[in-house]
């Protein structure tokens, strides 16, 4: 067109130094020339009314994220949500074993009658239902219960105050104020918590939220945490604070969990993932009023049935491998007996033992299945023991397997620590695309299990 | 202010009402381009939804995990394709989201940009309003979430408002469709030239102001039609890297060839599905 073409160097030359005579302050002054004219015109704009409704999102803001009530209100309203969970999921739990249990001994004796080989019947209702219904029975009812509760703060707006309340911990730990809520998501499920990194833009601060989030427990570790309060902490109370006992052992393991967080974050920040936290932006928005449907669809339908499918998937062929491992015998001695030999004396220096370490291997897959897996090895499939409340399974462990306070503890610490379940582990690598990462992701926390487990036990032992 | 049931029946009634017709998915082709932007929690995603119906094309922005959502409305036999902004309080530091709401409005180039703000924080939102237009001229603000600011007891002038922006401004309730009738009336007003905005500038200091005159000459110089010189010249003496970089590589001088790129489509899901 004209001679007078402008090449973009030429441009960005007259730019730089038109923006050497300007000066540093350049972004400062637009910023606030650009605040200046918004506050005018919405002044402009904008009347609050005489009678200025009682603002109750702010008012509720100011107690819910104060920095002296915000914490203590967090764990009272996280107390009561287990509390219920505990007291709401007992009887529950004990009807549906014992209905499981009168359809498999029914079944059985059918089968029986009917001339199936002995191999059959034990593998199909002995293994595989067994499995099934230990899952269905242990799980569906805590999860029934705490997934609407935890999806109507979440409706509720309560969770982004949550990350508010824990904001400066991360960033004191060098993580992401954001890390609050991906945490928090891995209550509900670890697998869960990693993909909700995303929405953490700086990649480093995203690994370190992803290696750490397996130490929140999952829904999968819940019911292994619940029913070990219920049996142990509980019991070593008086029936009328049994429960609240309970809940406050279930808040103590979740805010060891929240300390290993830190702990992980910080050491990963100091060493391998070095560098500035980024600032970020919180809002809190206002209350909403929960609306009960969508709760419970997305309570029941979509994290319930969910993780119980998963469960039950994953249970089917862990109650088979081991009925499998119970009835093939070697010299006499079964293979499941053989396996927690070999692993029995590493159990006992972390001050658990063989078996609760061969059911850690066999559920690798999902961790819903642990206490189901424990529980059918000690019993040895096949000599049928009618196992179907709390107080049975305390005799179980306590009376023959010789578990004491110790075990409870380093099994609710091992719970807590392990290495993530299959499904994290594969969604690490997923997001990360990284075979180091992975590998970190999975073998950091067992490092830190078996550390602490192992410290917990020589400890113990030295005092008692 | 009409009460929401009397909007309601109004509505029903005004022989408009049928000309609206949520398309979803079922664009082929569309007429228009309009992209909705706007702070976070400001009923942005009810706005979208309400506009194009549950149907809607999902995917992300190419080579990103941020999520892009599209949809489609029809309005006086005319076809509309709205896309959903990351929701953005800023467009100046360079976040993920904002860059990919900045990078639309260049690039993209929609027919008019509908940016959402919540009633009862105008002055924040305001921020994101006056970055927007200064990148395009083609702004309708949609003051959503006038039921929560009235049931707070504040009062908000939309008419000054769209007098003291430049453009026009819409008051909505997106979650009853309070006002949307207007909205989709005002973007094609503002399309077809009926309504015409003229966006004030922020007020820089003397100092800036001259020089971002002496360059605008020079950029629309090196890149002929570029409809937002002043913006780049504000980006360029703010030591902006990315807007260095599209100048240098020419990309902001063949703007026309790049108009709205087709989404790298993912997949076509029902809303509710990711869309919170």
């Amino acid at each position: 067109m004209t001679a007078k073409v402008a090449d973009p160097k030429t441009v960005l030359l007259r730019a730089d130094q038109l923006r050497r005579q300007i000066g540093d302050d350049f972004r400062d002054r637009i910023v606030s020339s650009l605040y200046a004219d918004a506050r005018r015109i919405a002044d402009r704009s904008v009347r609050v009314g005489a009678e200025q409704k009682w603002d109750w999102d702010q008012k509720v803001d100011r107690i819910v994220t104060s920095p002296v009530l915000g914490l203590p209100i967090m764990l009272g309203i996280l107390a009561l949500v287990f509390w219920i969970t505990i007291v709401g999921a007992n009887y529950p739990s004990q009807m549906l074993a014992e209905f499981f249990f009168v359809v498999e001994s029914t079944a059985v004796a059918l089968f029986t009658d009917w001339g199936v080989p002995a191999w059959i019947t034990g593998f199909i209702w002995n293994g595989v239902f067994r499995g099934l219904s230990w899952v269905v029975s242990v799980m569906l009812p805590p999860m029934a219960i705490f997934f609407p509760m935890f999806t109507i703060l979440e409706d509720l707006g309560y969770l982004p105050r949550v990350a508010f309340n824990l904001d400066w911990l991360f960033r004191k730990s060098g993580a992401h104020g954001k890390q609050a809520l991906t945490m928090a998501m891995g209550f509900g499920c670890n697998a869960a918590g990693v993909t909700a990194t995303r929405v953490i833009d700086s990649p480093r601060e995203r690994l370190i939220a992803i290696l750490t989030n397996n130490f929140v427990p999952c829904n999968g570790r819940f019911p292994t945490l619940i029913m070990l309060a219920t049996i142990f902490v509980a019991a070593a109370f008086p029936p009328a604070f049994a429960s609240f006992a309970a809940a406050g052992a279930v808040v103590g393991v979740v805010l060891i969990g929240v300390g290993f967080t830190l702990l992980a974050s910080w050491l990963l920040a100091r060493t391998v993932l070095q560098g500035e936290a980024s600032a970020f932006t919180l809002e809190l928005p206002p209350y909403r009023r929960p609306s009960i449907l969508r709760i419970l669809y997305t309570s029941l339908i979509d994290r319930t049935i969910f993780v119980l499918w998963r469960a039950i998937m994953t249970a089917a062929p862990a109650g088979a491998v081991i009925w499998i491992l119970a009835n093939i015998n070697i010299a006499g001695v079964s293979l499941a007996q053989r396996s927690a030999d070999f692993l029995d004396l590493l159990g006992f220096a972390i001050g658990l033992d063989g078996v609760i370490l061969l059911a850690y291997v066999i559920a690798i897959p999902a961790n819903e299945i642990v206490v189901p897996t424990m529980l059918m090895i000690y019993m040895g499939v096949g000599m049928m023991s009618d196992v179907t409340s709390y107080d049975e399974i305390r005799a179980l462990l306590v009376e023959q397997q010789g578990w004491t306070m110790l075990t409870a503890i380093n099994l609710m610490l091992f719970s807590l620590l392990h290495n993530p379940c299959a499904t994290t582990i594969i969604t690490i690598w997923k997001e990360t695309r990284s075979a180091k990462w992975t590998t970190i992701g999975a073998l950091m926390p067992l490092a830190f299990a078996f550390a602490v487990t192992f410290a917990v036990a020589t400890l113990w032992r030295m005092i008692a | 202010m009409t009460p929401t049931a009397a909007a309601h029946s109004n509505c029903e009634t005004c022989p408009a009402h049928a000309q609206l017709a949520q398309m979803g998915v079922s664009l082929g082709k569309f007429d228009y381009l309009v992209a909705l932007a706007g702070n976070p929690n400001t009923g942005k995603s009810s706005v979208f939804n309400a506009l194009t119906g549950l149907r809607q094309h999902v995917g992300n922005w190419t080579g990103k995990t941020v999520m892009r959502a599209e949809g489609g409305y029809a309005f006086q036999t005319l076809r509309y394709k709205l896309v959903d902004l990351p929701g953005t309080y800023s467009l100046l530091s360079a976040s993920e989201d904002e860059e990919i709401s900045r990078n639309f409005l260049l690039f993209g180039r929609p027919d008019c940009t509908v940016v959402v703000v919540d009633a009862t924080a105008l002055e924040r939102n305001l921020n994101l309003v006056l970055q927007v237009m200064e990148i395009t001229d083609r702004v309708v603000v949609c003051v959503n979430l006038m039921d929560e600011a009235r049931r707070k007891g504040i009062e908000v002038d939309v008419r000054s408002l769209s007098r003291d922006l430049g453009v026009p401004a819409v008051p909505t309730v997106a979650r009853t469709k309070e006002g949307l009738h207007e909205l989709v009336q005002t973007i094609a007003d503002l399309i077809s030239g009926t309504v015409i905005s003229k966006p004030v500038h922020p007020s820089h200091p003397p100092e800036l102001e001259s020089a971002v005159d002496e360059l605008v000459p020079l950029i629309e110089q090196s890149a002929p039609g570029l409809p937002n010189a002043r913006w780049v010249a504000l980006r360029l003496l703010d030591g902006d890297h990315k807007v260095r970089q599209a100048l240098l590589s020419g990309e902001l001088a063949d703007l026309e060839s790049q108009q709205s790129a087709p989404m790298e489509e993912i997949s076509s899901v029902v809303a509710l599905q990711g869309r919170q």
